[in-house]
């Protein structure tokens, strides 16, 4: 088990691509998704905003496969499956109160009885990437918000996924401490497909390769935005000035009419 | 006021116990005094002082296996409280029947069962034991499971994401998130613990506070019946803040809020 964890620790190459293909997926007689495709292109950095309730979550889970379609298929870009290559961030940092930091980092590889002397030092490695080397030890009720994140994030790239989800990771902390880990994470996941789903249109801007808007879980209810800069991009830069407007506009019209800028 | 159990907590739990006897015992002399009623009715605390002293080495005796019964039913309780919490929330079969079974069997008054208990495991410890281990059980139960259930969704949504098993959720997430309700419920278990063992000796036995007062009491020496109950407190309560302590170091991680007047 040791050797090809630390092999495949050599081996950064993009992320791959995810393709959903027609899409369909009810959930309690409700139907989330109908008919949705979208493709997200590999090694790059995905934001998707849209109203509360319409599917964003849905959307990540069934990225991840812990949602499974009606109808349609998810697959990456090369037609195979994504099992396994998923890692998952989510809005609360779900730390484990009775585990030291370094611990909470490696609580995937706990969790499936793989720690190895290899896992702790790519802990290790990881934690001083992200600033705690010093809090290793810790416990995580002595961190504060954005300490707590930033352990949270280390512990979702120990897993090593290439595709990595997150579901409003940074709306709990204040503006700050926001930026500072908009800034770490968008130079940690580089090369990583990134899945990001959030409430705020400025971390969008600033932060993604492209944004999606979901106004309903059909494909005509997609609005798709690229940017043609490279993130992490400063508050006025002219790619998040020029398409601010644009996508208030997007997000708060409720029809949409069919041109969608890509 | 703050009670607090770090470093010098065990000196504070001995500290407010000694007070709060000193108060009762002058309480109680000065009752004894206004109304005047006969020794063998209500002695006063010199009679009971004496007879703690006189017959110190009895009494001393009879405490000790009084202790290893309430102890081993403490230990023995918990455990299989904790374990069957455990299948409950491993097998969802089981949660169906045996909830059921262990409500129903809670509702037989343990006082019933004691004579047959004494029948079937005879005049020694088992059944003391036994009794202990019966009427601590389902509350270590009800607590565990209950701690057991209620995993914040965060950490189960997150170990889900890693592909973690059910044995590996219940073992590295449920089971330690439960900790702070299974330590409620081992501590309501080590007050009522002493319960189980004295109406265990109560019932038939040869050794045992129970059986001193007993014995005592037919003999109408209420002076060693005193002495006998003064010592059963003095354990269950030596008892409590020694697992009150070794509860709070492997909760670890929690942070008392101080409680303060």
């Amino acid at each position: 088990m040791n050797l090809p964890t630390r092999m495949s620790s050599q081996r950064p190459g993009p992320g791959p691509g995810i393709v959903i293909n027609a899409v369909a997926l009810r959930l309690q007689a409700h139907a989330v998704f109908d008919g949705l495709s979208l493709t997200l292109s590999g090694g790059e950095y995905h934001c998707v905003l849209g109203r509360s309730g319409v599917g964003k979550t849905s959307l990540l889970n069934l990225i991840a496969g812990s949602v499974v379609p009606d109808s349609g298929e998810v697959t990456n870009d090369q037609g195979g499956s994504l099992g396994g290559q998923v890692a998952y961030m989510f809005q609360d940092d779900g730390l484990l109160p009775w585990l030291t930091v370094l611990n909470n980092v490696q609580m995937g590889v706990r969790l499936r009885g793989e720690r190895s002397r290899a896992t702790e030092e790519r802990a290790l490695h990881l934690l001083s990437s992200v600033g705690l080397d010093d809090w290793a030890g810790a416990l995580p009720g002595t961190l504060s918000g954005g300490m707590r994140q930033r352990v949270a994030l280390a512990r979702t790239l120990v897993e090593q996924c290439p595709v990595i989800l997150m579901d409003e990771p940074f709306s709990k902390l204040d503006a700050i401490t926001r930026e500072e880990l908009q800034v770490l994470a968008c130079d940690l996941l580089k090369d990583k497909t990134v899945v990001m789903v959030t409430h705020d249109p400025s971390e969008a801007l600033r932060i993604a390769h492209t944004i999606v808007v979901m106004h309903s879980g059909s494909s005509a209810g997609l609005s798709e935005f690229r940017l043609p800069s490279e993130p992490f991009r400063a508050r006025d830069h002219k790619d998040v000035l020029s398409l601010q407007s644009e996508l208030w506009s997007v997000l708060s019209s409720n029809c949409l009419d069919s041109k969608v800028p890509v | 006021m703050t009670l607090r159990f770090d470093d010098n907590g065990s000196l504070a739990w001995i500290k407010s116990i000694v007070l709060i006897a000193a108060v009762v015992i002058i309480v109680w002399h000065v009752l004894v005094v206004i109304t005047g009623v006969p020794a063998f009715v209500f002695p006063p605390p010199t009679a009971v002082a004496l007879t703690l002293v006189n017959k110190a080495v009895y009494l001393l005796e009879h405490s000790m296996i009084t202790t290893v019964e309430i102890v081993c039913g403490l230990l023995i309780g918990s455990a299989l409280g904790v374990l069957s919490a455990l299948l409950l929330v491993s097998y969802e079969r089981s949660r169906r029947w045996a909830m059921p079974l262990m409500v129903m069997t809670q509702s037989l008054p343990v006082f019933a069962l004691a004579p047959l208990l004494t029948l079937w495991f005879g005049y020694g410890m088992s059944s003391k034991i036994i009794m202990a281990v019966l009427i601590i059980y389902f509350p270590v139960v009800a607590a565990s499971f209950d701690g057991l259930r209620h995993t914040p969704n965060e950490m189960l949504n997150l170990a889900r994401s890693m592909r973690a098993s059910k044995w590996a959720i219940i073992w590295h997430i449920r089971l330690p998130a439960a900790m702070p309700s299974m330590a409620s419920g081992v501590r309501v278990a080590t007050s009522v613990a002493p319960i189980g063992a004295v109406v265990g000796e109560w019932v038939g036995s040869s050794h045992g506070l129970g059986y001193v007062m007993l014995n005592a009491n037919g003999r109408m020496q209420t002076d060693l019946m005193f002495a006998a109950l003064l010592c059963l407190c003095v354990i269950a309560a030596l008892l409590y803040g020694l697992v009150n302590r070794l509860l709070d170091r492997c909760l670890y991680w929690q942070k008392d809020s101080a409680i303060s007047v």
